[in-house]
């Protein structure tokens, strides 16, 4: 009863503080924000006091099966969910912003609903509430397996799951409400920044007591790779978010670099952003899900020590082609440059050892629509990372930078790579989290996977042809030297290709439709009818060769 | 672990021996093509950091073998461009506005050149077409408020209109009658109805006959008896079919209640001479463009006094 008391009362002062903060804030959002922590301080007042088991009620409304195994699953189940639902808000925010560049008026002439505030909205929902969600719960499960040690510290593998889902709530409500330290892929203000490096130390804590706990001998690859990605994202958001708040009681802050040191922090932030958060990770879950599925050996255990040490070596200097023809020096622009076309290999490295490690069951292929995302992923994985070194080639980028071929590139990795192997993730995931012989339909993956594939196949060409298109018209000189299109004619020359981007879009997102389908009916412990998947016509009677019959 | 070692039967291969949760990995040697290939970037790597600026030390960095930069870059194709064009550039820069249409060539590319500032100066009120919009005029046709000449054209750019810090800009202002208390409201109506008449949209009734007389007493010092405006003082033609803000009748007596005070920038003191000179000949290309008449050739002939 004491404890209970005491509990409650810490949660009490916690809610306190924030109506003192309510009252005290110097603006409107950082009120909202504040109340927003103090209404989730009350569920947290209410949650302890009524002392139901919580997670007992969650088991039974998500139908989750009673822990039998070793391995601690209920926060990798969360994950799974929240990742599930939130690909649907930050697809959704993508294709409503993809629809306002066709179609302006959809800003709604609200400040709420500009393109300026959504875009952030989107990008960061589908990085890091769907991207992080399934990197934290699927690093959660395979560290687990791979080290046959349950997870250490299980309350605070919670308070990881709950503090990161409270930092994307207010990191989304902050961009609706015009809170921005206007850092792309880190425009969440001081006292966010702040919370997540708190969620963030708790989850490196989490993952590195359980590897210290390992009963096996060796450190399995994809944990090296879940592990540098922690770290180096725990370096990079730290250091780029180095600000002075201009109050306690305010959202806005100053960042603590200047001019061209700010420019190149945040670069050198954002595009690690791209390495340690989008392909360091989910390389990590391409080691586990594709050997798995496969049931195959990883291709080459050498390979992917070169390529992991080499990979992570040279992404950390690539940072500054993002600022070619800048005032940033001409050395950075080199070295910048450089490291990224020498990075070309070692990520290469990583789809090669995915691929190869189909060797001997490359027939899965046309079996098995989970492994066919597999290979999808890291086929866009692969044409990704050659075009990002390409684009960082100088001449090259003086054509790209600042069109929509920038757009293309980073989609063609982002829905191809990261989103087909996170789905693959799921489907392998949902079965066996909840203890489920097989998914509720095979057939709705296979639709997934046309729908997505051929709405990127339209994104990307369609962005491809606005980019190029783009920057030939901005660069065009007429015979007497002036510039032959104005701003605004090379904007409506690229509406149809914003149409079929849009289009392409709405397929992507159609597809992860029929996934949240598949995954709530296979929770609900349902099994679609359907003829399975490798089902051609054979007919034994038939199979046989003809034989003349001897004329009478 | 080593003792686990085994061939994998598909590939041929050996495992290296580990296993974790029933993952195991061959001992696959690199592939060459990918070994050489990250051989090849990375001796490129070196080259290209010999020859361009690279290495950061304590007080500068590598200059590169070739001596290049950036801003050198810069520098060396704007000089190029520039030159380019300057032979044509000096040569507009020596005529005077009125003798462009004399030499074509001039003319055509005064006219390109003048386009490419006009979507970048004049874009934000009148349009990439130049058609305008409520409140700013379209371009292309011959109605012209300040004169269609071009060296009127010239004038307006240089000086612009109503900028009230500037002398010789282009000024008229016509009185708020309503908010004024000049007119009632009764007879902004009346006179709204007028102008609707005389521009033809509708039949003159009692109550444009009684703004026909307001009309007399307060708008042709402007407008003109006939209402046919006065490009001294910037006064609108009201009998044509194309309006500024608008010929319906509400609009009219918005016009009347509260004047308007349409103003726009003077390029005079933002652009230099020769660009101004092109965009005066793009705009005079655009349709409406009236012959420059000298003022002292014909008495007879009515032009445009102000330059």
């Amino acid at each position: 009863m004491d404890s209970v008391v005491m509990r409650a009362g810490g949660w009490f002062a916690l809610f306190l503080m924030t109506m003192i903060l309510v009252v005290a804030a110097e603006d409107r959002g950082f009120a909202v924000h504040m109340a927003i922590a103090g209404a989730a301080a009350l569920v947290m007042i209410w949650a302890t006091l009524t002392r139901t088991d919580y997670s007992m009620l969650a088991r039974g409304i998500l139908r989750t099966p009673a822990d039998k195994s070793r391995y601690y699953d209920d926060v990798v189940r969360w994950g799974v969910i929240a990742t599930v639902g939130w690909s649907i808000v930050g697809f959704l925010a993508g294709l409503y912003i993809a629809l306002q560049l066709a179609f302006p008026a959809l800003n709604l002439n609200s400040e709420f609903t500009t393109f300026g505030r959504l875009r952030p909205l989107h990008t960061s929902a589908v990085i890091f509430a769907f991207g992080g969600n399934i990197l934290i719960a699927s690093s959660f499960y395979v560290v687990q397996r791979t080290c046959r040690a349950r997870l250490a510290f299980p309350a605070l593998a919670r308070f990881v799951f709950w503090g990161y889902q409270f930092f994307i709530v207010l990191a989304a409500t902050g961009y609706v409400l015009g809170i921005t330290e206007s850092r792309e892929y880190a425009e969440p203000e001081w006292y966010v920044d702040i919370w997540l490096t708190i969620v963030w130390v708790a989850y490196f804590i989490v993952f590195v007591g359980t590897l210290i706990r390992r009963r096996e001998p060796h450190i399995y690859v994809a944990n090296w790779f879940y592990l540098s990605f922690i770290i180096t994202i725990a370096m990079l958001h730290i250091i780029n978010n180095l600000a002075i708040p201009v109050s306690i009681f305010g959202s806005k802050s100053y960042s603590a670099f200047a001019g061209v040191q700010d420019a190149l922090t945040q670069w050198w932030y954002g595009h690690n952003a791209v390495a340690f958060f989008l392909t360091v990770p989910f390389l990590a879950m391409m080691y586990y899900f594709v050997p798995k599925q496969a049931n195959r050996p990883v291709y080459s255990y050498r390979l992917s020590i070169i390529h992991f040490w080499s990979l992570i070596f040279l992404y950390i200097w690539a940072g500054p082609h993002h600022l070619h023809y800048t005032a940033l020096p001409d050395w950075a622009q080199t070295l910048g440059m450089v490291f990224s076309v020498v990075l070309w290999m070692p990520s290469w490295g990583g789809m090669i050892n995915g691929l190869m490690t189909l060797n001997g069951a490359w027939d899965k292929i046309r079996t098995d629509p989970i492994i066919r995302m597999m290979v999808m992923a890291l086929a866009f994985y692969g044409m990704a990372t050659f075009e990002g070194p390409m684009l960082s080639i100088k001449a090259v980028n003086s054509l790209s930078h600042y069109t929509e071929w920038t757009v293309g590139h980073v989609h063609s990795g982002a829905l191809g790579w990261n989103g087909m192997i996170s789905f693959a993730a799921i489907y392998f995931l949902v079965p066996r989290l909840w203890g489920q012989n097989r998914l509720y339909s095979l057939r709705m993956v296979n639709w997934h996977f046309w729908l997505a594939t051929i709405g990127i196949v339209l994104y990307a060409a369609a962005l491809w042809v606005a980019g190029i298109m783009q920057g030939l018209m901005w660069r065009e000189y007429g015979e007497d030297g002036y510039l032959v299109y104005a701003f605004s004619e090379v904007v409506s020359a690229m509406f149809p290709m914003y149409v079929i981007r849009a289009i392409g879009g709405a397929m992507y997102l159609a597809g992860a439709v029929i996934m949240v389908y598949n995954v709530c009916m296979t929770i609900a412990g349902r099994q679609r009818a359907e003829k399975p998947m490798s089902d051609a016509d054979y007919d034994p009677a038939k199979d046989r060769p003809i034989v003349a019959q001897p004329a009478e | 672990m080593a003792e686990n070692k085994r061939i994998d039967e598909p590939t041929g291969t050996e495992t290296v021996g580990h296993e974790w949760d029933g993952i195991e990995e061959l001992d696959t040697p690199m592939p060459r093509w990918w070994l050489w290939t990250l051989y090849a970037t990375i001796i490129w790597g070196i080259g290209y950091t010999v020859i361009y600026p690279a290495w950061p030390g304590i007080t500068g960095y590598t200059k590169g073998v070739i001596g290049w930069s950036s801003e050198q870059e810069f520098r060396d194709e704007v000089a190029a461009a520039t030159e380019r064009r300057a032979p044509v550039l000096r040569a507009l820069a020596a005529t005077p506005i009125e003798r462009l249409p004399e030499d074509s060539r001039l003319l055509q590319f005064a006219i390109v050149g003048g386009e490419s500032a006009f979507k970048q100066y004049c874009v934000q009120c009148h349009g990439s077409g130049a058609a305008g919009a409520k409140g700013y005029p379209n371009l292309n046709d011959d109605e012209w408020l300040w004169g269609g000449d071009i060296k009127a054209i010239e004038f307006t750019l240089v000086h612009g209109i109503r900028n009230p810090d500037h002398d010789e800009t282009r000024f008229s202002m016509m009185p708020a009658f309503g908010r004024d208390g000049i007119f009632s409201s009764q007879e902004i109506a009346d006179v709204a109805n007028y102008v609707r008449a005389i521009s033809g949209q509708d039949t003159a009734g009692d109550s444009a006959r009684r703004g026909s007389e307001l009309y007399a007493q307060q708008c042709v010092a402007c407008h003109g008896v006939d209402g046919k405006g006065d490009r001294e003082q910037g006064a609108p033609n009201l009998t044509d079919a194309i309006w500024l803000y608008g010929g319906d009748t509400e609009t009219i007596r918005e016009t009347l209640y509260g004047s308007r005070y349409g103003v726009m920038p003077r390029f005079g003191e933002r652009l230099d001479p020769v660009t101004i000179k092109m965009l005066a000949a793009y705009v005079h290309s655009l349709g409406g463009g009236e012959r420059y008449v000298e003022v002292a050739a014909d008495p007879e002939v009515e032009v445009d006094e102000r330059p």
